[in-house]
C-alpha cells in the first residue's frame, strides 16, 4: 500500500513542478496577437488559394493589419461586402472595386476543331504544352486536360464532357485568378461581371493568319477586323490577327457578335434576341481599318 | 568490358539498318531551315525574301555566345521568312528556300578526297568550326565551339568520341564509322591538337563488332588513338554515363560540366562534321539520318540536306505504311513524336522511327506501387517517382531539393513501370518549370 502512496506522490509531485514551469514559460514568452487578425482570418474563405499574393489567409490578414491602408491588399475571393467588413475592422477606408469573373476563350469544341493526333502522355496541359501543339491543329487554344479545374479552390470550373472544355460556374468563380495562372496557354483572363452577369468577349486565342486559324478551327478569329468597324465605342482593337474587346469600353451592344463571319464572338446571358431590325445605318466608322479588311 | 554503373535499362537494340550502306537522298524542291536547331538563342537571318543562295552560304548568324549559324543546304531563291511545325511540334520561325540547281560556294571542297594537311592554329581550327555551324550530332545540338573552349581553370586530360549509339534502331553513327573511318580519325586528330592533348578514346558498343574490328585495324597506323569496346547498356551515350564507362570518373551534378573531371564528350557525327568543317571548308550541311521501323518497306541510312522535308525520306523508305501510330524524330527512348511529316530534317535529326498502331498507344496508366523499379533503372542516381509526383502537385521546391535538374531525360523509368505512369512527361515539365525558377534567381542576383 505504501509504495503505491509513494508513486503517486512523487508523480503528483513532478507535475506540479512541471506544471509551475510551463505556467512561468508561458507567461514569459507569452506572444501577444492583435484580436483583428483572428477576426479578418475568420472572414476569409480559408482556401489558402494564394490570389492576394501572400502565402495564405492567415498571412494576408495579418498583412491588412500591419499596412497602413489597404492600397495593394485586396482578396480575390471575397466580395466587396466582406473586403468592407475587412477593411472596418483593420481600421482602413476602402473604395469598392467592380466584380469580375473567369471568362473561357476558347470554343474550340470536338465538333468545331476535330483531333488531328492523339496525345497520350501525362494528363496535365502544361505537360502537353511541352511537349507540342496538342491534339488539335490549333496551336493556342485550349489543351483540355484541366490544370485549370484543378487549379480552382472553389470548385467553380469542370470540364464539359461534350465540348471538352472548362466551363466556368460563375456564381461560384471568385475571380481569384488561379486558374488564368494554371492555363499554359493563357486562355483565361478575368473579365468585368457586369449587370446580369453579361458579357460579349471574343472567345478565340488563335493568332495565326485568317487562313490557317480557319483550316484549324471553325469558330476561331480570323482576324478580319469587321467587328472593329461594328463597334461603335472603339472598344475592340486588332493585333496579331486577334480582335479582343476591351471590357472597360464595351456597352455590350453586341453588334460585333452579329457581324463576326466566324461567330467567334460570344455573348453571354442575354435574353434571346428578337427579330433582327434590317438596318442600313453605318456604325461610327473606325479610321485605318483598310489594312485589317484586306488580311 | 566496361561499362557505367548505376541504373540502365536492356531495350531490344532493334537495329535492322546496320548492314545498309548510307544513301544519297536526291535534293528537296524546297528547304526549311529552322532558326532553333541548337541549344541556346535562336540564329538570325542574314538573307532576305528574294535573295539568291548557293550551297553553303550563310542564312543566318549566332543570336549569342550560345548559338550557332545555319547555311543553306541548297541553291536557289529564298522564297520566305515564316513559321513552320519543327520537331519540336511548335511553330518556329524559319527560313524557306526554293530549290535551283545545286551550285555549290566555291570555297567549299566538295569531293571525296581525304585531306590529312592541318597547318592551322587552335583559335583558326575553333574559328572554322564556329563559322560552319557544327553543333553536337548526338542529338543535344550543344554548340561545338562552346565545348571545344572549356574553362581556362579545368585540365583536360582525355578526349572521348562517342560512338556508343546505344539508343535502339538507329545506325547512322555506326554505317557513318564503317564508311568513313579514315576522316573520323582525321577529324579526332584535329579536337586532340584543339584541346592540347594527345589520349582519345573512342567509346563503342559491343554491338558493332565490325566497326570496333575496322577502327582498331587502323588505330595501328595513329599513335593517341584508343578504341575502347563497351559493354551494351542503354544510356551509355549519354555523355556522363560515357565518362564513367571510360574513364571510371563521376561528374559532380550541375553546374559542374565534363570538363571538371578532365573529359571533353564529342559525338562521331561531330568529329566528321568538324573534319569537313576544318580541312574541306564545308558546313554543316548534310547529316545521316536513319529511317527505321518495324514495319518500313525499305529501312535506310540516307545521307540527307537539312531542311529536307520528312515525308521525301518516308518516300524513299517506301512510303509511310498504313498502320502507323506514332512519327518519331530520333529513337524509341529520347526521340520526340513529330505532329506530321512535313517537319524538315534539322541539325539534330538523327533518325525517324515509325511505330506501328499497336505498338504506339500508351497503356492505361495506374497508381504508384512504389517498387522502385525506376530508382533503380535510373542512370543518374535520382528517384523518378518521387520527382514525377512532386510535379503532378506543382511542388517545384520538392524537384528542386531532389536534383531534377540532373535528369538526362533518358526514358529509363518511363520505360520500367510496371503502372506505366507517364514519369517522364511529368518530370520534363517539372524540370522546364525549376529550370525558369533557377534562371529568374540567377538573374536577380
Amino acid at each position: 500500500m505504501a509504495f503505491i502512496l509513494t508513486a503517486v506522490l512523487v508523480l503528483g509531485l513532478i507535475g506540479l513542478v512541471l506544471g509551475l514551469v510551463l505556467y512561468a514559460v508561458s507567461r514569459k514568452f507569452k506572444v501577444e496577437e492583435d484580436p483583428r487578425v483572428g477576426q479578418i482570418t475568420e472572414l476569409l474563405p480559408s482556401a489558402n488559394c494564394g490570389g492576394c499574393g501572400f502565402p495564405g489567409c492567415a498571412a494576408f490578414a495579418a498583412a491588412c493589419v500591419k499596412a497602413e491602408s489597404m492600397d495593394g491588399l485586396k482578396c480575390s475571393a471575397c466580395k466587396s461586402e466582406v473586403m468592407q467588413q475587412i477593411a472596418a475592422i483593420a481600421g482602413h477606408a476602402i473604395e469598392v472595386g467592380v466584380e469580375k469573373v473567369a471568362v473561357v476563350r476558347c470554343s474550340g469544341s470536338c465538333q468545331n476543331r476535330p483531333d488531328l493526333r492523339i496525345y497520350d502522355g501525362a494528363k496535365s496541359c502544361a505537360a502537353a504544352a511541352l511537349m507540342n501543339g496538342g491534339a488539335t491543329g490549333c496551336f493556342y487554344g485550349c489543351l483540355g486536360c484541366g490544370d485549370c479545374v484543378k487549379a480552382c479552390k472553389f470548385d467553380a470550373i469542370s470540364m464539359d464532357p461534350d465540348t471538352g472544355l472548362p466551363v466556368v460556374d460563375q456564381d461560384k468563380c471568385t475571380a481569384c485568378g488561379a486558374c488564368v495562372k494554371a492555363c499554359p496557354r493563357f486562355i483565361i483572363e478575368l473579365r468585368n461581371k457586369n449587370k446580369m452577369d453579361r458579357r460579349v468577349y471574343v472567345s478565340c486565342v488563335n493568332k495565326d493568319k485568317g487562313p490557317v486559324a480557319r483550316k484549324a478551327c471553325d469558330v476561331a478569329c480570323i482576324g478580319c477586323g469587321k467587328c472593329v468597324k461594328a463597334c461603335p465605342f472603339e472598344a475592340i482593337t486588332l493585333e496579331n490577327n486577334l480582335a479582343y474587346i476591351d471590357f472597360e469600353k464595351c456597352r455590350l451592344c453586341r453588334k460585333c457578335v452579329d457581324e463576326c463571319p466566324q461567330h467567334s464572338i460570344s455573348a453571354v446571358n442575354f435574353p434571346p434576341k428578337k427579330e433582327p431590325k434590317p438596318q442600313a445605318e453605318e456604325p461610327a466608322a473606325v479610321q485605318n481599318t483598310e489594312s485589317t479588311e484586306n488580311k | 568490358m566496361n561499362t557505367f554503373t548505376i541504373g540502365g535499362v536492356h531495350p531490344e537494340p532493334n537495329k535492322l539498318t546496320a548492314d545498309k550502306k548510307i544513301e544519297t537522298l536526291a535534293l528537296p524542291k524546297q528547304a526549311v531551315f529552322p532558326l532553333s536547331q541548337h541549344i541556346g538563342a535562336p540564329a538570325v537571318p542574314c538573307v532576305q525574301k528574294g535573295d539568291t543562295v548557293r550551297v553553303g552560304t550563310r542564312i543566318a548568324e549566332p543570336g549569342g555566345f550560345m548559338s550557332a549559324s545555319i547555311h543553306s543546304s541548297v541553291s536557289g531563291k529564298v522564297a520566305r521568312i515564316d513559321t513552320i511545325v519543327d520537331a519540336s511540334g511548335l511553330r518556329k520561325p524559319a527560313i524557306f528556300i526554293d530549290v535551283e540547281g545545286d551550285e555549290w560556294e566555291p570555297s567549299i571542297d566538295n569531293s571525296d578526297k581525304l585531306v590529312l594537311q592541318n597547318n592551322l592554329s587552335r583559335e583558326e581550327i575553333i574559328d572554322r568550326i564556329k563559322n560552319a555551324g557544327v553543333v553536337g550530332l548526338g542529338g543535344a545540338c550543344f554548340p561545338t565551339h562552346v565545348k571545344l573552349s572549356p574553362p581556362k581553370d579545368c585540365v583536360i586530360d582525355t578526349l572521348i568520341i562517342n560512338a556508343v549509339e546505344c539508343e535502339p534502331y538507329l545506325t547512322a553513327d555506326h554505317r557513318l564509322m564503317l564508311e568513313h573511318p579514315d576522316e573520323i580519325i582525321v577529324g579526332v586528330k584535329i579536337i586532340q591538337k584543339v584541346l592540347g592533348i594527345d589520349r582519345a578514346v573512342i567509346g563503342i558498343e559491343a554491338n558493332k563488332p565490325d566497326a570496333i574490328e575496322l577502327m582498331q585495324s587502323k588505330m595501328s597506323m595513329v599513335s593517341g588513338i584508343e578504341v575502347m569496346p563497351l559493354k551494351m547498356k542503354y544510356p551509355q551515350g549519354g555523355e556522363k554515363q560515357l565518362i564513367e564507362a571510360v574513364t571510371g570518373r563521376q561528374v559532380p551534378p550541375p553546374p559542374a560540366l565534363p570538363a571538371n573531371v578532365g573529359c571533353v564528350v564529342q559525338n562521331v557525327g561531330t568529329v566528321f562534321a568538324i573534319y569537313e568543317a576544318v580541312l574541306k571548308n564545308k558546313p554543316l550541311i548534310e547529316r545521316i539520318v536513319t529511317v527505321t521501323g518495324k514495319n518500313v518497306k525499305n529501312p535506310c541510312n540516307l545521307k540527307v540536306r537539312l531542311g529536307t522535308p520528312v515525308s521525301q525520306l518516308l518516300e524513299y523508305a517506301g512510303g509511310m505504311p498504313e498502320d502507323t501510330g506514332k512519327l518519331i524524330s530520333g529513337g524509341p527512348m529520347m526521340g520526340r513524336p513529330l505532329m506530321d511529316d512535313t517537319a524538315p530534317v534539322v541539325k539534330g535529326t538523327s533518325g525517324i522511327l515509325l511505330i506501328p498502331e499497336s505498338d504506339a498507344a500508351r497503356r492505361e496508366e495506374r497508381n504508384c506501387i512504389r517498387c522502385a523499379k525506376c530508382v533503380q533503372a535510373c542512370p543518374m542516381g535520382l528517384e523518378p517517382y518521387l520527382l514525377a509526383t512532386a510535379s503532378e502537385q506543382s511542388d517545384w521546391e520538392c524537384a528542386e531539393e531532389n536534383w531534377i535538374m540532373s535528369c538526362i531525360e533518358c526514358g529509363c523509368c518511363q520505360s520500367t513501370c510496371p503502372s506505366r505512369r507517364p514519369l517522364l512527361d511529368w518530370v520534363r515539365l517539372a524540370k522546364n518549370r525549376v529550370g525558369g525558377i533557377i534562371r529568374a534567381r540567377n538573374a536577380k542576383n
